[in-house]
């Protein structure tokens, strides 16, 4: 029992920031811009969530402030991508390769040349600080975010599938001459949709270093974002189905860790690569083809239609 | 200035106005932040040409970066995207280290044996990426993302087991010097090459405070040989037509599923090659723990935009790459700026690179505008004639 | 023509240019309230472009347009449709996994409180239209599973959803059969009765004199005239449309069948969704003849075709070329004698970042005459390509190494059909050949499949167009729900009996 509750503490804290990078990456590929820069918007969120945080002493204006930068970071994907139908997979790795330098950048300009922050506040428990504190029940008080990570999750799908804005984005991402003839503006829109990946992004950022770590080191952000992106296409670029993928990783992570934690003569570096190599497994099992939104990084020419 | 439209209008010109870009934007953010750009500027520029050393070891960092680059610019030429070059790259340290610890034969055969095995390991993880993307329709970027990190648990897995931990640190055993590839190696430390470098320091600044060593000569070759294949052969015909049009290509009667297998192959395989080049050629001549990614995948990614995806102009773009990484180290050890500075600039760069209408476009507004003040005094004369 | 309110829309001097392509110079159009309007040109005169000006998709360069009367500037579909206007566009804007109510309400969502869409509400209204104009439409079926007809008629019913007055329809008959083609007419003039104007684009003369009351002519971006259609002959509006007398009819001798080329025998396909698309087909082409295939589009034409080249899996049957080739590669489906000129040329046919030089080459490259052991012969390729291309008469002369997105699409098709014909298949499969082309190049293409014929090789033709395959096949075989159900020599059938047959109502 002890060990089950301690595997879903450990899923739980794993998937959240996941979560946050795979809706980033479901909102931007449904309106048809590839994102492979979520993992540098995830590092702008987690170094403004630091930084905001140290200073105002208030985790959830370090939150919100991570999401804005997170969105600011997004924005030259989005010119890129949207205004000069640039090729998005390199405008995404520009992203990824100018975020870490931004970041530790900004680091050390605000923390005294050290590559890494002071200890900042954290986002409160779900709980309480104190409840059932000691017992392993305690692990299933997660912080946060995670909360906010599976609300937001329902409100992308609620607004992806319930709403009129979320009908005009799925037809901008699969049929983007059919939206403009009827009016719909598919620029605006994909400018839109980057924005709102790069903050669902850079909160993610924002719930590993004011959620888990409370502080930004160089390795806050390790491939989260890249394995994020696996999760939107494992998930078959729908919220849910993303957020399941999200769940396994966090899961095969933490059997990974209660296994390197038991009597069982696993090196752990083997136990590490579990989550990788079961990802792999299921989708030759389970997944096979996935099928991407039709116009997804695809740039969209007025007139080439 | 119609010499600047006509330039402006042809491929380089991207690149170089991305370049440009990126150095103002790096030079007005030292500024902001409160350095002395000329300072910044001179002290790079010192950093890279400032010593024969500084340029060897550019050159040195320039290899596996240029071999990754060509290995990323082949695979997106061919239509796929290798962000696994990292995992490749790392599993070639690794059967690099494993063979070249494990056999001991003459260095005529023991530097081939490491090298090749070394590329045959990246090869294989990588044609395994494209046999799963062709047969099973599993796209190339998870299963890229996913080997990038078991590689990287494997490494640690080596370097701690057993059979090759070296005792009292966190690397595994080098391996056998028979293996080493670096240039002259035994000469330079004998008697009569030490009498002869101590009256040329150039060279012996050259040889030995480096690991100068013959990776960047074969980095050369593979980038120009790869070159041939994409541009004048069959087979580089074939991949190319599937990577433009696989429907076509496939209605034309060309595998595609083989051609998807077989670009991975050798994309996988240049990055092998960079892994194992790099144990042979450089100190410590063994794999370390590894507790983030690298690197040298992802900057392949950059060398290989920068270069617009050509092989050859890989050899450039590495050079330039690495010298910013040098030469920012030496930035941040004497100016104080942190070096991320020119991470920032190459994000910026690869940034502009990914607009190749950027150039074109300034040139019309340049034209644009031209026509209009043309008009303008047009009519201006005109008036003046009423 | 001064504006004037009987007249539903008047496009006066409209010129616009792409770069340095004038694709419309000081055209004219008056549209008369309550009235049919066709719009006549050949492929490329700029038919199309000059409805995506009124629907406001592009600006023109100069020019006014009056609507009702009164000049308005629409710069945005939006201020088209507000203005009573809606376009269905020859290539659909549908999208495809979206359901019927889903695309109908589009941008003109039926909304509950704070933008929750209300398909209730929704749904009740696609039903009330339809009910109203009498179309048989499923609100609920989603677009990848209905028939182009009724794909068709939601479109319609986006425009009127819209409360479009005046209807534009671009080149509406393409993919019907006769009795759709009949319904359409039928639908044209029970809007025209409720108060609606229609605009139709097309280059097909028939159906102008059928349905249109006034008739606008426009070559090569120039306006030719408007003329009264109860006036015109088909003879006229031709040598109007092309600017010389042209012949109608296809000129051939009759056919001198031989041996069988391709057999096929109870093939079974499925699509990539796993549906039965090609049911038990039975169909055999001789060498010397043209076997026509005419049906609507999406009743397993696209399935035969790639499964007599294993492009797709046959799940059964056979298909013999000299021996069994079915379900081996398209390599060897080549290497047995089939040459294919695909449906799609920018999908299946050419690889359009390559130069012309190149895509004359792509099934052959490997063959010794283009290089020796791995290495390939661009200077073979460049004088192999210089044949061709003084052959075929492709233009411009003297593009070898130029990129062939750049040429024209006759030339782009050109160069496929040189390609394919040049390698003296036994068996020539030509898949729609004359998609989108104009009248001197769709002549070019009749009279290769012709000649290739007269030569001995077997030709499968399949083609979505009715005319054309009564006009060049020998032989007609009318493909229905993935079977061929009825065959007839040229000649010896009508139009509507063939769309009986293509309608599945045909005798058994």
């Amino acid at each position: 029992m002890q060990t089950v509750i301690l595997l879903l503490g450990i899923t739980l804290m794993y998937a959240t920031p996941l979560v946050f990078g795979a809706l980033g990456g479901v909102v931007s590929e449904r309106a048809g811009v590839t994102n492979i820069g979520i993992e540098g918007m995830m590092v702008i969120g987690a170094i403004s969530a630091a930084v905001t945080g140290y200073f105002t002493q208030n985790p959830w204006i370090a939150f919100i402030v991570a999401g804005l930068f997170g969105a600011l970071m997004a924005l030259p994907h989005a010119i890129a991508s949207v205004s000069f139908a640039a090729d998005q997979t390199v405008s995404g790795v520009a992203i990824n390769l100018l975020a870490p330098g931004i970041a530790l950048f900004a680091c050390r300009r605000f923390f005294d040349g050290a590559a890494m922050s002071p200890m900042v506040v954290k986002l409160p428990r779900i709980l309480g600080e104190e409840w059932m504190k000691g017992t392993s029940w305690a692990n299933l008080n997660v912080n946060v975010s995670t909360v906010i990570a599976i609300l937001l999750a329902i409100l992308v799908w609620f607004v992806m599938y319930k709403t009129k804005w979320g009908l005009r984005m799925r037809a901008v991402g699969e049929h983007p001459a059919a939206a403009d003839t009827l009016g719909i503006n598919v620029y605006k829109t994909r400018y839109i949709c980057v924005l709102i990946s790069g903050m669902l992004a850079g909160f993610g950022g924002a719930s590993v270093t004011i959620g888990i770590i409370s502080r930004f080191t160089q390795t806050a952000i390790a491939g989260q974002g890249f394995i994020a992106l696996a999760a939107v296409i494992f998930g078959k670029w729908t919220p849910f189905g993303a957020c399941g993928a999200c769940a396994l990783f966090g899961a095969t992570q933490a059997l990974a860790i209660i296994l390197g934690g038991g009597e069982l003569p696993i090196p752990s570096t083997v136990l590490s690569m579990l989550p990788y190599v079961m990802t792999i497994v299921v989708l030759v099992l389970f997944v096979g083809k996935s099928v991407a939104p039709k116009a997804d990084g695809v740039p969209y020419i007025k007139g080439s239609r | 200035m119609s010499g600047l439209v006509k330039f402006l209008r042809r491929p380089i010109a991207s690149t170089l106005v991305a370049v440009l870009v990126g150095l103002l934007i790096a030079i007005l953010l030292v500024l902001v932040t409160g350095y002395d750009p000329l300072q910044t500027v001179a002290t790079l520029v010192h950093g890279v040409f400032g010593s024969p050393k500084y340029i060897t070891n550019v050159i040195i960092k320039a290899t596996p970066i240029l071999l990754t680059g060509v290995a990323v610019s082949f695979a997106f030429r061919t239509g796929l995207f290798n962000i696994g070059a990292e995992g490749q790259y790392i599993l070639g340290t690794i059967v690099a280290t494993i063979v070249g610890v494990s056999v001991n034969l003459p260095a005529v055969l023991q530097i081939p044996l490491v090298v090749l095995s070394g590329a045959l390991g990246g090869a294989l993880l990588g044609a395994l990426i494209g046999f799963l993307k062709a047969r099973l329709g599993i796209h190339e970027v998870i299963t890229s993302i996913m080997t990038n990190w078991i590689m990287l648990y494997l490494c640690n897995f080596v370097v701690s087991s057993e059979a090759f931990h070296n005792p009292n640190s966190n690397t595994a055993y080098p391996i056998n010097p028979s293996g080493y590839t670096m240039i002259l190696p035994q000469w330079k430390v004998s008697d009569e090459g030490i009498e002869y470098l101590l009256q040329h320091p150039w060279l012996r600044d050259v040889l030995l405070k480096t690991d100068l060593n013959v990776g960047f000569l074969v980095a050369v070759f593979v980038a120009i040989v790869v070159g041939i294949l994409l541009k004048r052969t069959k087979l580089g015909y074939q991949l190319r037509a599937v990577g433009l049009n696989k429907d076509a290509a496939r209605f034309s009667g060309i595998a595609v599923e083989r051609s998807v297998v077989l670009c991975m192959l050798i994309s996988g395989g240049i990055c092998g090659l960079a892994g194992a080049l790099n144990i042979t050629g450089i100190n410590p001549h063994t794999l370390s723990t590894l507790v983030a990614q690298e690197g040298y995948g992802f900057n392949g990614l950059s060398v290989a935009f920068i270069a617009g995806c050509s092989t050859v102009g890989c050899i450039p773009s590495s050079l330039f790459f690495s010298a910013l990484m040098y030469g920012g180290m030496t930035v941040q050890q004497v100016v104080g700026v942190p070096s991320e500075i020119i991470n920032i600039m190459i994000g910026i760069i690869v940034f502009f690179t990914a607009i190749p209408s950027m150039a074109p476009w300034i040139a019309d507004a340049i034209e644009r505008r031209r026509s209009r003040e043309n008009k303008n005094l047009a009519q201006e004369t005109k008036g003046e004639e009423a | 023509m001064e504006p004037d309110s009987s007249y539903a829309v008047q496009m006066h001097g409209i010129t616009k240019r792409f770069g340095n392509y004038t694709a419309l110079s000081q055209v004219d159009l008056n549209v008369r309230k309550q009235s049919v309007h066709a719009i006549l040109g050949e492929n490329g005169a700029g038919k199309t472009t000059l409805m995506n000006i009124l629907y406001g998709l592009y600006q023109a360069d100069e020019g006014t347009i009056y609507l009702n009367g009164t000049p308005h500037s629409i710069t945005g579909p939006n201020e088209a449709i507000s203005n009573g206007i809606g376009m269905v566009h020859q290539h659909f804007m549908l999208v495809e996994n979206f359901t019927v109510t889903e695309n109908i309400m589009l941008g003109d969502e039926v909304c509950g409180p704070a933008g929750t869409l209300d398909m209730r509400m929704a749904r009740k209204q696609v039903l009330d239209l339809v009910e109203q104009y009498g179309f048989e439409v499923d609100p609920d079926a989603r677009i990848e599973d209905i028939s182009v007809g009724m794909q068709q008629r939601v479109e319609i019913l986006k425009a009127l959803f819209r409360g479009a007055q005046t209807l534009i329809l671009d080149e509406p008959t393409a993919v019907l059969t006769p009795q759709e083609i009949d319904k359409l007419l039928q639908i044209m003039d029970d809007l025209v009765a409720s108060g609606k104007t229609i605009i139709i684009i097309t280059h097909k003369l028939k159906e102008i004199l059928r349905s249109a009351d006034e008739c606008t002519i426009i070559r090569r971006g120039e306006y030719m005239g408007t003329v009264d259609v109860s006036q015109s002959s088909e003879e006229d509006l031709a040598a109007k449309m092309v600017g010389r007398n042209v012949n109608l009819k296809v000129e051939k001798t009759p056919a001198t069948p031989g041996e069988v080329v391709l057999d096929v025998n109870g093939l079974v396909v499925r699509d990539d969704r796993g549906i039965e698309q090609v049911c038990g087909l039975d169909l055999k082409v001789r060498a010397g003849e043209i076997v026509g295939i005419a049906g609507i589009d999406g009743n397993g034409q696209e399935e035969l075709v790639n499964a007599i080249v294993s492009m797709t899996k046959a799940e059964a049957g056979t298909v013999v070329v000299g021996e069994e080739i079915q379900n081996t590669s398209p390599r060897n489906a080549i290497a047995h004698g089939v040459s294919t000129i695909p449906s799609d040329r920018h999908r299946w046919g050419l690889v359009l970042p390559m130069m012309v030089s190149e895509n004359s080459v792509l099934e052959q490259h490997d063959k010794s005459s283009f290089g020796k052991g791995i290495m390939l012969d661009y200077n073979k390729m460049h004088e192999y390509t210089s044949m061709l291309i003084k052959e075929f008469d492709i233009r411009p002369s003297g593009c070898e190494d130029e990129r062939i997105a750049g040429l024209s699409g006759g030339n782009q098709q050109k160069v496929i059909i040189a390609r394919e014909v040049t390698q003296a298949p036994k068996l020539l499969i030509a898949f729609q050949p004359t998609r989108g082309l104009d009248v001197g190049a769709i002549e070019f293409v009749h009279k290769t499949l012709i000649s290739e014929r007269d030569r001995g090789a077997a030709i499968l033709l399949v083609s979505y167009e009715l005319d054309e395959v009564m006009d060049v096949s020998d032989t007609i075989a009318v493909i229905y729900h993935g079977k061929i159900v009825g065959t007839f020599e040229q000649g010896t059938v009508g139009e509507e009996e063939l769309g009986l047959y293509m309608a599945g109502g045909g005798a058994k």
